[in-house]
């Protein structure tokens, strides 16, 4: 099996990705450049040509942070609820098994036991792709039950967010994620745990106004989208267009609302330095892990 | 005017009927005694009125919830509370004036109540921006709250917005950090604190102040993640599917209470909380006496286990394996 050929069993997300001896392109949706589909995996998932950060399936994420061979997801097995019998234009039910089937996440977010240079983190890292990265009671549990794994063992916590928001399909249910995950980091801090807040593009809504927001420390990919309000909202309400890069990363350091923009390439590097300042531990230098070959694949195996 | 919602139309029809009657009966006495024609018709208005709003949907309680004569936080401070003084300010240069708060006495006790507030004519509904907040006005309210547990005082907060304020201002001034952080602070006070959601709960911008040991509900009042109109936008791609989004978003009061997370509904005057003021006041401290009297019983680390403990528990997922 090739290097590539692993990681579409281990993730189940092969359907979509084509085999490498079958040249597939992208576009970049920044720069319209056309990419290699493998150029842009060993780039770390960053348009070549304009430094775009695309975004990333969780498990490509958790290889750029932790150390290989020591990642090992928990609480897989749980799924969404209909606890409302939510419907629209479809059931909220359907919009579920429809995500499931296509074979990522088992919901909008993968989280585990992991290790960072010296560091042992508890990483929740969102998945964009699973319902829009939408938090509703499995998110908001796996969070919550990750910070408690922290507190349990002496961790420091990662949440890697990208997000629209709460999932409104589980009503009020989404929204008191907000508060449950808020609550649970209030026991972490009363450990003196570090908990850094990483945020991709794009975190709005319930998941910024909660968690990715509570971070010791909050750091942010170039350019991406982060704000309270989505920016159709803010245009509707002040009848105005928004200026350009109104809430983007280097708008939100520009006004004081977040600690580093960080390039992705640098990212583990920031984070174990981070958690060696706060740990006051000595500062091991780490390689920038390679984005993805068969030596540096993180996943253990699934948890019991 | 009374703003008269399309539900109410035959409510007041009847009520106009009975007024006429009573005119009538003053002016000529010709017309003989109608206190039989208008006993018949006044019980007839009770129960139009009991099976008119017992069988609101969730669109109609939002109607009710946004009603133009509907009790505002301020109303009810006059109305339940005595010597309350109204406190200003984030101290990091936002007045916040979307939310409103102070010490009052309670009874013999001081508390510590803390509203949105909307404005009733035109001037104020702008500068209250509509009950919708800046950051400050959450800071202001997070503020007001270390007081009260710094001075062992119980926190009362009325929740009654249509969401935090969507604007560039407030997102430069970190919305999203001003809602986050009071979920965060909220969890460990380590006084009472009773969140009651009397009009509209609008998302995080209601959240932000309604991390209770105890969440109550006014009956008509709505709680919701998302409103009728953004949702039935984002999920139907058409802004008018407003009915339909608010049945779906199970936002009323029995509605939250079947999902465990609300602790009471109080009751409203029949018709409505617009229609009796002071009423819908007495019903809503009454309530409040009774469950602010548990809570106090309680000892701070009790009081911060028990929050915890409430919203840890809040939500519904499937555990079978694969
Ligand atoms: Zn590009």
């Amino acid at each position: 099996m090739s290097w590539l050929e692993r990681i579409i069993s281990k993730t189940g997300m092969g359907k979509k990705i084509p085999k490498t001896t079958e040249a597939s392109w992208i576009e970049c949706k920044k720069c319209k450049e056309q990419i290699l589909e493998v150029d842009l995996i060993e780039n770390f998932h960053i348009c070549p040509k304009c430094d775009h950060h695309f975004r990333m399936k969780p498990l490509d994420r958790i290889r750029l942070l932790v150390n290989p061979d020591s990642f090992e997801e928990h609480d897989q097995n749980l799924t969404s609820a209909d606890p409302i019998k939510f419907k629209d234009k479809k059931k909220y039910k359907d919009r579920v098994k429809t995500a499931l089937k296509a074979g990522g996440s088992t919901d909008a977010i993968v989280c585990g036991t992991g290790k960072m240079g010296d560091h042992e983190v508890e990483l929740c890292v969102f998945d964009f792709f699973f319902l829009g990265g939408s938090m509703g009671s499995v998110v908001g549990e796996k969070i919550t039950r990750g910070i408690e794994r922290a507190i349990r063992n002496d961790r420091a916590v990662i949440i890697v967010s990208c997000s629209g928001g709460a999932r409104m399909q589980e009503g009020i249910l989404s929204l008191m994620q907000m508060a449950k995950t808020s609550a649970a980091l209030q026991l972490l801090a009363e450990k003196q745990l570090p908990y850094i807040s990483v945020l991709a593009d794009p975190t709005t809504g319930g998941v910024s106004a909660s968690f990715a927001f509570l971070g010791d420390i909050i750091i942010a990919e170039p350019k991406a989208l982060i704000g309270f309000a989505g920016p159709r909202v803010i245009e509707q309400t002040i009848r105005q267009k928004l200026p350009e890069g109104f809430q983007r990363s280097e708008f939100l350091l520009e006004h004081g609302l977040i600690d580093q923009v960080v390039h992705r390439k640098e990212l583990r590097n920031h984070l174990n330095n981070l958690l060696s300042h706060m740990k006051n531990t000595p500062i091991s230098k780490l390689t920038t892990a390679k984005p993805a070959t068969a030596e540096a694949d993180p996943v253990k195996s699934d948890a019991e | 005017m009374a703003q008269i919602l399309d539900f109410e139309k035959d409510i007041f029809a009847v009520e106009n009927q009975i007024k006429e009657l009573h005119s009538l009966s003053n002016m000529y006495d010709s017309v003989g005694d109608l206190t039989h024609e208008i006993t018949k018709l006044k019980k007839k208005l009770r129960h139009m009125k009991r099976d008119v709003f017992n069988g609101l949907d969730g669109w109609q309680k939002t109607q009710v919830a946004r009603h133009p004569e509907r009790p505002y936080t301020l109303d009810y401070i006059n109305n339940m509370f005595t010597d309350f003084e109204e406190l200003h300010g984030d101290r990091h240069g936002g007045a916040g004036v979307s939310i409103s708060g102070g010490f009052a006495k309670f009874d013999d006790q001081t508390v510590m109540v803390i509203g949105h507030q909307k404005g009733r004519d035109t001037a104020e509904k702008i500068r209250r921006n509509f009950g919708m907040s800046q950051p400050a006005g959450y800071r202001k309210a997070l503020r007001l709250m270390r007081l009260a547990e710094k001075f062992n005082i119980p926190i009362i907060t009325l929740i009654d917005t249509p969401g935090a304020y969507p604007g560039m201002d407030a997102e430069e001034q970190g919305q999203s950090e001003a809602i986050a952080y009071n979920l965060f602070v909220m969890s460990s006070l380590k006084v009472p604190i009773i969140a009651v959601i009397i009009g509209e709960g609008g998302s995080g911008g209601a959240l932000a102040i309604g991390l209770g040991n105890r969440v109550m509900m006014l009956e008509h009042s709505v709680y919701s993640v998302i409103s009728p109109e953004g949702c039935a936008s984002i999920l139907w791609g058409d802004k008018d599917k407003v009915k339909q989004a608010a049945r779906a978003l199970n936002m009323t009061s029995k509605q939250l209470e079947k999902l465990d997370v609300i602790d009471q509904i109080v009751g409203e005057p029949l018709g409505g909380a617009h229609r009796h003021h002071k009423w819908a006041a007495i019903m809503l401290k009454k309530a409040l006496r009774s469950q602010l009297k548990e809570l106090m019983a309680l000892k701070p680390s009790e009081l911060v286990a028990q929050r915890q403990e409430k919203f840890r528990n809040i939500g519904v997922f499937n555990t079978e394996k694969e």
